[in-house]
């Protein structure tokens, strides 16, 4: 009787008693490794929370942070940019934490912390002589959505020359806060650097509502949705990671994209 | 009592670590999907089907987990593609692919396997150690490993990776994609669980101890058909 090769070139026939014993050694051993696995899964759930996230998966997220910085993001990768006519009109509002309801743009100033006791104060007319850049891009929140819009404003990096910021530029994160400081981000400073991250003052060619920041937010297309801080009043430079009000959440710090 | 050893145990390694990562992917990849749960089959203005109905997701304890699901997501997301990759290398050095990958006569024989598994057909085609159905299923789920990293690649680092985003046309499309995959994954288990009831305990048995018994009646009849 012919057998298929599998059967008879690649194995051996096996005894009755000895098919009883491996059989019964492989159960055991499979046993034990679904309690093994069962244990780790409650291992992991029951581990503390670093910033809202188990701890191995916090260091799981920042291992992965570090390969991304490392080995992964390029200044020179640029998102996508789009014709004017394909930038929404009704663009989404997703988020008012740490926004006052109204702004004064003639007493709001922007403090640039150049080192501690030493903060520049910028009014909206300052910024707005700097050379202007369109970012049209399609803007994308970690919740999974994404929407083409049009913004205008300052890159940073610009900004950043035009005010001598080179021992900032050398940093390792620049930070931001809301006016009322109840909203804050940081951002690594090669994303911030990166051509398409600008100081925005403009949406769709009109001054930036207010619900969408006014009167300077950062529109920042190498990141999520929740670094482009609205209603921008300070801004600093730090090689420690500034704090982050999503990373605080169990989210991850680096959120690029 | 014929035995014979079938499954290495290289490969039953790879399939019982891939079950729980796999699971584990899904729940979180759930958890993230939650947070803009969009996706419908709909004619017209009519919704045939919501993905996914707020009593499901009631009753998984899914909403707002986004965070919780980001962080176990691109946590065992390695732990997946490990044990992809090596599974993938094992099989193609030590030539177990070849009683994998379907050859020129898997596609015919898959429709007499069908026609066999739903009672039409009486014998089923000669087959080494998968038939021609699972070598198709086999090797899909392969791809279908393959298409889930490219379009997750796609849909993390759509910026860095942009050229992965444009392969899928671009990215809301690698979402889509990403997403149909995973029901992919939940038609494949349903449709192997049921397989595998129905085949019965001495092949269940051979994914754990390795070891298969062969009746010698299933012999002959195949040979027969050769």
């Amino acid at each position: 009787m012919k057998r298929p090769d599998f059967f008879s070139n690649r194995t051996k026939e096996i005894r009755t008693s000895s098919f009883r014993k491996r059989a019964v050694f492989s159960f055991v051993s499979f046993a034990v490794l679904l309690l093994a696995a069962i244990f780790f899964w409650k291992w992991l759930n029951h581990q503390p929370t670093e910033q809202g996230a188990l701890k191995p998966l916090r260091k799981t997220l920042e291992a992965n942070e570090k390969i991304l910085k490392n080995a992964v993001f390029d200044t020179n990768h640029l998102a996508k940019e789009f014709p004017e006519k394909d930038a929404v009109k009704n663009v989404r509002v997703n988020g008012l934490i740490g926004m006052e309801k109204t702004i004064d743009a003639s007493t709001w100033r922007l403090n640039v912390v150049r080192s501690t006791g030493d903060t520049l104060k910028l009014s909206l007319d300052d910024i707005k002589k700097l050379p202007r850049k369109d970012v049209i891009f399609d803007f994308k929140c970690i919740e999974g959505w994404s929407q083409v819009t049009h913004w205008a404003g300052v890159p940073l990096k610009t900004f950043m020359q035009y005010y001598h910021l080179d021992a900032q530029e050398k940093l390792a994160y620049v930070g931001l806060q809301t006016v009322d400081k109840k909203y804050y981000v940081g951002v690594d400073m090669p994303s911030a650097l990166q051509s398409q991250t600008i100081l925005c003052y403009e949406m769709n060619n009109k001054s930036l509502p207010m619900n969408q920041g006014f009167p300077l937010r950062l529109i920042i297309p190498v990141k999520y949705g929740i670094k482009h801080l609205k209603q921008i009043g300070t801004i600093y430079f730090s090689d420690q990671k500034p704090p982050d009000y999503w990373a605080e959440r169990g989210y991850d710090y680096y959120a690029g994209l | 009592m014929n035995v014979i050893s079938k499954h290495p145990l290289a490969i039953r390694w790879f399939h019982w670590i891939n079950f729980p990562v796999l699971g584990i992917m899904i729940w979180s990849g759930l958890l993230i999907y939650w947070a803009n749960g969009v996706y419908k089959i709909a004619v017209g203005d009519t919704t045939i089907i919501k993905f996914f109905p707020d009593g499901f997701y009631k009753a998984l304890k899914v909403p707002f987990h986004l965070a919780k699901g980001m962080s176990f997501h691109f946590a065992f997301a390695w732990l997946f593609v490990v044990n992809g990759i090596v599974y993938v290398a094992y099989t193609i050095f030590s030539g177990e692919w070849r009683y994998l990958v379907p050859n020129r006569r898997s596609f015919k024989e898959a429709w007499q396997v069908l026609l066999h598994d739903l009672h039409i057909r009486k014998y089923q085609p000669p087959q080494l150690k998968y038939n021609a159905a699972q070598r198709i299923a086999y090797t899909l789920i392969i791809l279908m490993g393959i298409g889930s990293v490219w379009t997750g690649l796609a849909i993390y680092k759509p910026v860095q990776f942009s050229w992965m985003a444009w392969m899928c046309g671009g990215y809301e499309a690698a979402r889509v994609e990403h997403f149909i995959l995973t029901i992919g994954y939940v038609v494949f288990f349903l449709i192997h669980i049921v397989q595998v009831i129905i085949t019965g305990w001495n092949n269940f048995q051979a994914m754990i101890s390795g070891l298969e018994v062969i009746k010698p009646a299933k012999q002959i009849r195949s040979n027969e058909e050769a």
